[in-house]
This record gives C-alpha cells, structure tokens and sequence, in this order.
C-alpha cells in the first residue's frame, strides 16, 4: 500500500546530498542512512518477493477480494505497531501492547453491550484507558528508572487479568452496534478516493513548489524539477491503483484509511517537529538529550502514553472487525506481530533509528505472509516457525546495518 | 594592563578531605587561548567544572568583565558566556550534522522545526570554521572523530559564548584529525574568543597556546608563554621536580 509514499519519506532528508548523482542517491535509499530514513528499499524487495511467491503458489492471493481481505486484517496490529515504532525510537520496549489491546476492547465492549452506552462513549472510554495504563507504565519507568522490559512485561500479565476479571461479570459479548462495525465496515467510493488523490497530489506538489522556493532564496540548491513532478505523479499512481483495486471489490476501506492517516500523521511529527526530534535524541543518546535540556523523563512518559493509546486503539479496531470480544482477545500472537512486524519493517530495537512507516510495512509483510499461508491451508506449527524465521531474519539484518553504520 | 574577560580567584573546593582546589586562580583575555596543564589529580577537571557551573566550589570570587559574578548551575555561566565542550561531547550519534548543531535549540515556527533555515545556517558556520563534513545528512555517528569533535565544538559556538573551554578536545584522535582541532582552536581565538584547553599532549599545547597555566595539588604553580623553550619549565613545574627531559610526563 501506498509503497511511494514510503519513498517519499526517504528523500527530503537527501537535502544535502543533492548535488550527488543518481548511484548515491540509489546508495542513500538502500542504507536508509540518516535515523529517521529506514531502508524502506529492501522491506519493498522482500514483500514484492513474499507477493510473487504466494500468488504462484495460489493466485487468489492478489485477487482485490483477498488484498482486501489482507488490508482489513493488518489494520488493527498496524495501528499498534505505530506505537511499537515510538518506544523502540526512544530505545525502549513495550511488552504490553498486546494486552492492553485486549483490556481496551474489553472495556468497549462491557461498557457498549453490557451497560449500553453508546458507542463513541464507550471507544471514548476504551482509550481513555489506554492513556491511564500507558500513563502508569511510563511513570513507573521514568520515575524508578525500571528497564520498561520489566514493566510493560508486568503490565502484560496485570492487564490481562483485569481482562479475564471484568469478564468474570459479562461472559463472552458479541458486538452488535452499527456504530462500533462501522469502524471497520464502512467503505468508500473509488471515485472520492481518486478526487482526493488528485487534491492531495496537488497540494504536495504546492509544498514541494513552497519548499523548493525556499531553498533557492536561502541559497540552498535544488534537485531537478523533473525529480519531484516525476516523484509526485508516481504517488499519484500508485495510490489510483489501490483504489482501484479495493474499488473492485468492496470499495476503500474506512478502517485502512484510518490507520494511514495515523502513520502519516505520526511521521510527520515523528521528523518535523520539536517533539519528534526529542524522540530520536533520546533513543540517540538519553545523557546527550538531557544535557541539551531534553526532559528525558517527560519524553518518555509521552512516549508510553502514546503506545498504550495506540495499542487500545487497535484493539478497538479489531474488535470492529471480527465482531465479538473473547477472553483471549489481544493474547496470542498479536504482541509478537506488532513487534516483529516494526522491527521487520526497519525499525531497529537498540533505539534511534527507524520510521513511523515501518509499522504499516511491518503489519503488510506479515499480514501477507499470514494471509499467504493460510490461503494455502498451511498449519500453525508450520506458520509459527516460518513467523518466527522472518523476524530473526529482519534483526540479523537491522545487527549487520547497525555495525556497517559504526564503521 | 587590560581588564581581563573572565577572572577566578582564590577557588577552594575540597572533597571531604582531599583539597581538589586550594586557592587557585585563572584568568583570560578575549582572543587568549590558555592551557591548563597538570599531573593527574592537579585539579584542571574541578576548576573546569567550577567555571562551567557544574562544581559549586567552597570560595571563589569570580569576575566577567571586571564586574563580580557568582555560578551556581551550568545556565549561570552559559548566561555569562561560559560554553563547555565535554570529552563526551554530547552528540547523538543517529542524528545528522544539522540536527546535531541544533539539539536542544532548534529554529521553529510553533512546534514545526525550521530545518532549512538551520541547514543554511549549518552551512555558514562550518564554512566560516573551514569544517567540511562528508555530508550534513548522514547520522554523526558515521563521520571522523574530528569531524566529530569540530561539530561539538560548532555547537558550542550558535550560544555566542566569550569563552570556550574544551576538555582534552584531541584525546581520542588520530594525528591528522588533531591537527584538524588546532586549526580550529586557531579559528575560534581569530574569532576574538578566549579559549580554556585542557591537555596532555605538550606539543599540541606549543602549537597553539599563548599561554600555559601549571596546576599542581590544586594550586598554580607556573604560568609560561606559549613557546616550546619553556618545554622543561612546563614539565618541572607539573612534576614538581627540577629535570631536564623534554618528554612530556603529565
Ligand atoms: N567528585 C569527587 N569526589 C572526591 N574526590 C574528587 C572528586 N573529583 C575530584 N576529586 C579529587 O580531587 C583531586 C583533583 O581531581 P581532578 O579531577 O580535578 O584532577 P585532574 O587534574 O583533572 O586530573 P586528571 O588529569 O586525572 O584528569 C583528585 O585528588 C581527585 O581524586
Ligand atoms: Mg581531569
């Protein structure tokens, strides 16, 4: 999905290797160079790779009906992910994601089916949770200076029992308002998608044109013209195919509209603004930050407030989609997909380096290696070793950057 | 004789027992580079602390342009002018050369950061300090250790300080990379700048240094020209011992 917006997050940062020729630039993009600019190169490589495999080994797999199917699937754990992304960026870990996904849902759905709340009340309410327990693990890691390993491992079996607790008093709860499906079951026209498309290439190319003036009256340089209209048009491209081909099916997704809007939103943040630099500071180097005045202690109860948010969130999501909340809801291998799936995507675990984008690549590579298997009726012993040889992979891969860079 | 910029004297500052300061005085001029030399335990890191606020010391009379002043904390002395280069530098190594020179300073407009306007002026200042990175855009971490340091040293520089002082700025550097750091020491005094160097590399000191402050068991013992003549004055006054060798012990 929207594989050259990914691109497009490679290269403003080129800014001042401009005047280098087309080999650096290609050089640039594979070593994902400075922190915020993943190497978005060889987790494309490898999903087009994981794509032309399954739709060998079963060509339903690109057929718009089962590539809907998969968008709607990676949703949930692509918006936890995006939380994953923030605290590895500041060189921590959350363990919890998983659960508080699963305590979030819960909540929604005891507050909507059991005591019939309405449903924007009840999603409210679910993430406001979701900020509390971020707010409670962030303290006690900041405040304590307790490894957030620990915690977040603590507050993924505590947040699990409140689950199975408040399950005591409702029993399993089948989600029927319209309100909460509609998070997952709405769908767009193909024809607004492409109107948007069209408005939205326009004003990036508005930026780039406002950007590229400044440049030039600052004395800065520009890359040629062509590079950006070619770059812009090529977006525009890409993302009139998506819609086409989730128009074929049911339409565009509301649910995947969300979690984009989210990746790009928090990637904004992530490299425009103050916040966002503290963040890469501290993953960086937390004495350096504190010495130039970072609030290192501030950043990273932020920072767990913001994962927990967005794990909550996810678990509302997907429990919009499949309809229902167990016992187990958030358990099993949500966690180690938000996980594996960020680190998969370019995200390195030892801190500062990585991208808000990882996330929605991460979810994409293993939502389609999940979809892919199961499509071909492989079984789960077989799927959770294959699982887990692409994550060890990924961090062999994020270890051998990680020294090539030292050097 | 002239005002100096920034005097300390009298500075005491004991630990416990072990008297780390005892009565020590250092000044400078704008313009003066000044080495402070000294044996192991001489002292030289507690005055610098002293002077960058971060050791609040047991007596001092401090003054700045001949009016009295007292630090208490690490902003009282960047308000005086007063910058710090640590022998950690403090930079983040995943950051790039513009993110690095403007950690914790950023030009913004609300909470958006102004990175062109920090690139065009990244640009200016390592032009003017004749520092030439591989690149702006690359994380710090995969530069020179001289680069390295010349961009910790840029940094210290957007604060418009009147004093520098830098720790041991060529420790860990190799020969051609030390050389590197003189030129810039030579920038930064051409800049009207007073620099404070801490060393025990004599020869780099020669090279650079207007004059040589001795140190020994927290009090002044020696203050030479900077002229390598003085070798074995420099080195008897940290040693404490009449000798003749021209090696530097400290
Ligand atoms: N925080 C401290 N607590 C106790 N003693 C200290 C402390 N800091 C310094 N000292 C003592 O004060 C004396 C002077 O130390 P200082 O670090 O200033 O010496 P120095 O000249 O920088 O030595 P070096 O060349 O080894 O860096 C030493 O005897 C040292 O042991
Ligand atoms: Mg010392």
């Amino acid at each position: 999905m929207t594989t050259q917006t990914v691109n497009d997050t490679a290269l403003p940062g080129a800014a001042a290797e401009e005047a280098g020729g087309l080999r650096d630039k290609l050089r640039l993009l594979m070593r994902g160079d400075s922190a915020s600019h993943v190497g978005v190169t060889q987790v494309l490589v490898g999903l087009a790779a994981i794509w032309i495999v399954f739709s060998l080994l079963n060509p339903n797999f690109v057929s718009p009906t089962n590539l809907t199917n998969l968008a709607l699937q990676i949703v949930a754990v692509a918006t936890m992910s995006i939380g994953v992304v923030l605290v590895l960026l500041i060189g921590e870990i959350d363990l919890s994601v998983g659960s508080v996904s699963g305590l979030a849902a819960t909540v929604m759905a005891a507050l909507n089916v059991k005591q019939g709340m309405p449903a924007f009340v009840a999603i409210g309410l679910a993430l406001l949770c979701g900020l509390v327990v971020g707010l409670i693990h962030g303290t006690i890691i900041a405040t304590f200076g307790v490894p957030s390993f620990v915690v977040t491992l603590a507050g993924l079996i505590g947040w699990q029992g409140l689950q199975l607790l408040i399950f005591d008093y409702t029993g399993a709860m089948n989600l029927g308002d319209p309100k909460v499906l509609a998070l997952t079951d709405t769908f767009f026209q193909p024809w607004a998608g492409l109107v948007a498309t069209v408005v939205i290439a326009l004003a990036m190319g508005l930026v780039t044109r406002r950007r590229r003036a400044r440049r030039r009256e600052l004395g800065l340089g520009n890359r040629s013209a062509a590079f950006d209209v070619v770059r812009l048009v090529a977006f525009a491209i890409v993302v009139a195919v998506l819609i086409l081909v989730f128009g074929i099916n049911r339409g565009i997704p509301l649910s995947v509209l969300i979690v984009v809007g989210l990746v790009v939103l928090m990637d904004f943040i992530a490299r425009r603004t103050l916040f966002g630099r503290r963040i890469y500071a501290v993953g960086g180097d937390a004495q350096a930050a504190e010495r130039v005045g970072t609030n290192v202690k501030r950043v990273t109860i932020q920072i767990f407030v913001l994962a927990s948010f967005f794990a909550a969130l996810g678990g509302v999501l997907s429990a919009s989609r499949l309809m229902s909340v167990s016992q187990s809801a958030g358990g099993g291998e949500v966690l180690l997909d938000a996980i594996a799936g960020v680190v998969i995507g370019g995200t390195s675990l030892f801190g500062g380096r990585g991208s808000v984008w990882s996330a929605l690549l991460g979810a994409l590579v293993i939502g389609s290696i999940s979809n892919g298997m199961d499509l071909l009726a492989l079984r789960s012993p077989v799927k959770l070793m294959i699982t887990g040889a692409v994550l060890v992979a990924a961090v062999i891969f994020d270890a051998v950057m990680r020294r090539r860079q030292s050097r | 004789m002239t005002e100096p910029l920034i005097s300390f004297r009298s500075v005491s500052k004991s630990y416990g027992a072990v008297r780390a300061l005892d009565g020590a005085s250092f000044s400078i001029e704008a313009g003066e580079v000044v080495a402070l030399v000294g044996d192991n335990g001489a002292g030289k890191s507690t005055l610098v602390k002293v002077m960058s606020g971060t050791v609040v010391p047991d007596t001092a009379e401090i003054t700045v342009e001949g009016k009295p002043v007292k630090i208490h904390h690490p902003n009282d002395a960047a308000q005086l002018g007063i910058a710090t280069v640590y022998q950690d530098l403090a930079l983040c190594n995943n950051l790039d050369v513009v993110a690095n020179l403007f950690l914790g300073r950023e030009h913004h407009k609300g909470s958006l950061i102004d990175e062109l306007a920090m690139e065009r002026e990244t640009i200016d200042l390592l032009a003017e300090l004749a520092v030439k990175p591989r690149s702006l855009r690359v994380p710090i971490g995969s530069l020179s250790g001289g680069q390295r340091q010349s961009v910790a040293i840029a940094r210290c520089l957007l604060g418009n300080p009147k004093m520098i002082i830098l720790d041991e700025p060529t420790a860990a550097l190799g020969l051609a990379q030390k050389q590197q750091v003189v030129e810039l020491i030579r920038r930064l005094k051409a800049r009207g700048l007073a620099v404070v160097l801490i060393s025990h590399n004599l020869a780099e000191i020669f090279a650079v240094a207007d004059r040589i402050e001795v140190l020994r068991l927290g009090r002044n013992v020696g203050s030479f020209p900077g002229d390598s003549k003085y070798t074995d004055d420099v080195v008897a006054a940290i040693t404490g011992a009449r000798i003749t060798s021209s090696e530097a012990v400290a």
